[in-house]
């Protein structure tokens, strides 16, 4: 409909011009609305990449389109190029360490059952609901992200 | 310092590879020494602690750098683009890497799902307009590491005079950011 108005105008309707000028400020702004809208939730979903981790809960994937799944799938993707490019052989994961370090261990509570857990010194720690372990920090930044363990603060 | 700075500039700055480098050199180097480290040694905890900080450190600063990245990235690479020969870059090739597949991936997005059911005439949107530019006019803290003479500083609205400081060392400033930016780059001042 903007190029037919645009024919309009240059076969030399002089009163017409003003109403094309003001119909083509109105379809830029729309276009900047939409735009804005849609940037927007790309940065929502590229937070939630940071926040969740490279799977999202299935309540998050359900409000997303095709596109926007897509884009996550591609975003996730080129982050996790960079990051395994960065430090070392195994590269550097840069979700985590998202605060400065307070202490080595951490008291957590576990929140729901999750299973086995294997920490450095090779030995295994079951996590069951409610209970109650002294761990290593880095170890449970991943798990703390997901729900799975609480930090308990004195 | 590079973290410091880079947290506290409204735009990227130089990238560092030598630096980061060395850091991560460090870590591995560090992890192994621990991996052959009797278990109870008192210096493991100590050490651990002190790998867990230079991580987080590093970690802040590549984050604070990608977060940026994607904040300016019509700009960024731009700026790249036009980038003179000797000048060295604002971006590692691995950011540069980063960057471009930020901006196809969002440029295929937005094309795919919008652009592509808009009229003809608006088919195509420059995304070097639409997204903001950092703003080299906000204000920083810093603190003087050289001394500096005779510091040009604009004026901030018209009845205003541009005037000139000397910049002590040890001394600290709030001053506006593109004032100051030569300086940060060549590690006169330090942002705080």
């Amino acid at each position: 409909r903007g190029s037919s108005s645009r024919s309009e105008a240059k076969s030399g309707r002089a009163d017409l011009i003003f109403l094309i000028r003001f119909r083509h400020c109105c379809l830029l702004r729309n276009q900047r609305c939409v735009l804005a809208y849609l940037y927007d939730r790309l940065l929502r979903i590229r937070a939630l990449r940071w926040e969740y981790g490279s799977v999202l809960p299935n309540t998050i994937q359900f409000h997303m389109s095709a596109e926007e799944v897509e884009w996550f799938n591609r975003y996730k993707k080129s982050l996790a190029t960079y990051m395994r490019s960065v430090g070392g052989e195994e590269g550097l994961d840069l979700t985590q360490d998202i605060k400065p370090p307070k202490s080595l261990y951490i008291e957590v509570r576990c929140l729901r059952d999750y299973g086995e857990f294997e920490i450095d010194d090779g030995t295994t720690i079951l996590l069951k609901k409610n209970s109650q372990h002294f761990l290593p920090r880095w170890k449970c930044e991943q798990l703390i992200r997901q729900g799975v363990l609480e930090h308990i603060l004195s | 310092q590079a973290w410091l700075n880079e947290k506290f500039a409204p735009e990227l700055l130089e990238s560092r590879p030598e630096v980061i480098e060395c850091v991560v050199e460090q870590l591995d180097h560090m992890e192994a020494n621990l991996k052959r480290a009797k278990r109870g040694d008192l210096k493991v905890s100590v050490h651990r602690m002190e790998i867990e900080r230079i991580r987080y450190v590093l970690s802040s600063y590549l984050r604070c750098r990608l977060a940026k990245i994607e904040k300016f990235f019509p700009h960024i690479l731009e700026k790249e683009k036009s980038r003179a020969e000797g000048e060295p870059s604002i971006l590692s090739p691995e950011e540069f890497a980063f960057a471009k597949e930020y901006m196809a991936n969002t440029e295929t997005y937005l094309k795919d799902v919008a652009l592509k059911h808009m009229p003809p005439n608006l088919q195509k949107v420059s995304l070097l307009k639409s997204v903001p530019k950092p703003n080299l006019d906000s204000f920083v803290f810093l603190r003087v590491l050289e001394r500096q003479e005779n510091i040009l500083v604009e004026p901030e609205m018209d009845e205003h005079r541009e005037y000139t400081i000397d910049l002590e060392e040890g001394s600290q400033h709030l001053i506006r950011y593109r004032t100051i930016a030569p300086l940060v780059a060549s590690g006169a001042v330090q942002l705080i």
